[in-house]
């Protein structure tokens, strides 16, 4: 099979119909495609969050990561405009899903794709993984060790977060939760409680604990990735999209 | 984990980063996940000064460092700083006492 891809920076239209860069990659065949939606870590655009768009490009996926910082520093490096972001308090909710509703349009308006879109979000991404599947037509989404969708941040801090629980009954698409036993936000308590909230509420779920992993266990670049987890998450992650994004 | 433990510190004075000199007039202070530094954690420092329309995100001075180190850093501000202040003001007083 020919596994030629495509990966370039582009502009599409976000929050207020501002023009943001995103990173798109996806793969040269004819389609029809899945989509996916790549949702940055709180570090920002960086070199980890493109591979891992490539990554899902390889595996047959139309895929996008849309730049959430980017209005803090257009022209900046991706670790600049991080940092610009997170002196202002970080990206505020409804700023992000304007973003994320204009990757998902992007998407679905390409002729090779199937019409079908997910989302998946690492660390504070998963936050919003969890947010745009509750508030946005997604067909599947998985979350990555994203905190503060139960607990508040810790109190004094610029941040905007607010926990976003109660959205939970507005999930409209399958959610694959993957964690790490070590970490400390989310710690298992917190994750354990959203899979009671979403069994309650007769959500589609699956969530995981990874033993002997903590937060950003799939980060290949940082201490604390562990490839047992990561690797098995990986395969989880594609098995999850296969299941809900297929044609 | 993320901690998001951030403070906005308005400080005084200038940092020398790609553009050269500049002003600063905050220090943003975070311990959480470096962008470059091989930790998993760091204490950052954000030198910038917002008061400037004109600058971009480019224009910060940005240190990444371990806890460790970060600690030993503000030991060594704090003792310099008094070790510098007291031989400044007793120049002073003896300045002031032989007139």
């Amino acid at each position: 099979m020919y596994d030629g891809t495509l990966a370039e920076t582009i502009r599409i239209s976000g929050y207020g119909g501002e023009l943001i860069k995103a990173y798109f990659a996806r793969p040269l065949g004819p389609g029809p495609m899945p989509g996916v939606v790549v949702i940055h870590h709180g570090p920002g655009w960086d070199e980890g969050s493109k591979e891992i768009t490539r990554r899902f490009a390889v595996n047959g996926y139309a895929a996008i990561c849309p730049h959430l910082y980017h209005r803090a520093g257009p022209d900046a490096s991706p670790d600049d405009a991080a940092a610009a972001a997170r002196a202002a308090g970080g990206v505020p909710d409804q700023q992000f899903l304007g973003d994320a509703a204009g990757a998902i349009d992007f998407l679905r308006s390409l002729t090779y794709t199937n019409g079908k879109v997910g989302c998946i979000g690492y660390c504070s991404g998963g936050r919003q993984s969890f947010l745009a599947a509750c508030s946005l037509a997604l067909d599947a989404a998985v979350d990555c060790y994203g905190a503060c969708v139960i607990n508040a941040p810790p109190p004094g801090l610029p941040f905007k977060l607010e926990p976003c629980v109660h959205l939970a009954d507005q999930l409209a698409c399958p959610l694959l939760g993957l964690f790490g036993e070590e970490d400390k936000m989310p710690a298992p308590a917190e994750t354990g409680e959203l899979a009671k909230v979403l069994e309650d509420l007769g959500k589609t779920y699956d969530f995981h604990t990874y033993p002997g992993a903590g937060h950003g266990f799939f980060a290949v670049d940082r201490p604390s990735y562990r490839p047992e987890a990561a690797v098995d998450g990986w395969g989880k992650v594609f098995g999850w999209f296969e299941r809900y994004l297929a044609a | 984990m993320c901690t998001y433990v951030t403070e906005n510190v308005a400080v005084s004075g200038s940092a020398k980063g790609q553009g050269g000199w500049s002003s600063v007039s905050r220090a943003t202070v975070y311990f959480d996940h470096p962008f470059h530094a091989p930790l998993e954690h760091s204490l950052n420092i954000d030198f910038t000064d917002p008061r400037d329309e004109g600058a971009d995100a480019s224009r910060r001075v940005a240190v990444e460092l371990s806890a460790e180190s970060a600690r030993a850093l503000a030991q060594a501000i704090l003792a310099t700083l008094d070790s510098g202040e007291a031989s400044v003001n007793g120049a002073a007083a003896a300045a002031t006492a032989g007139r």
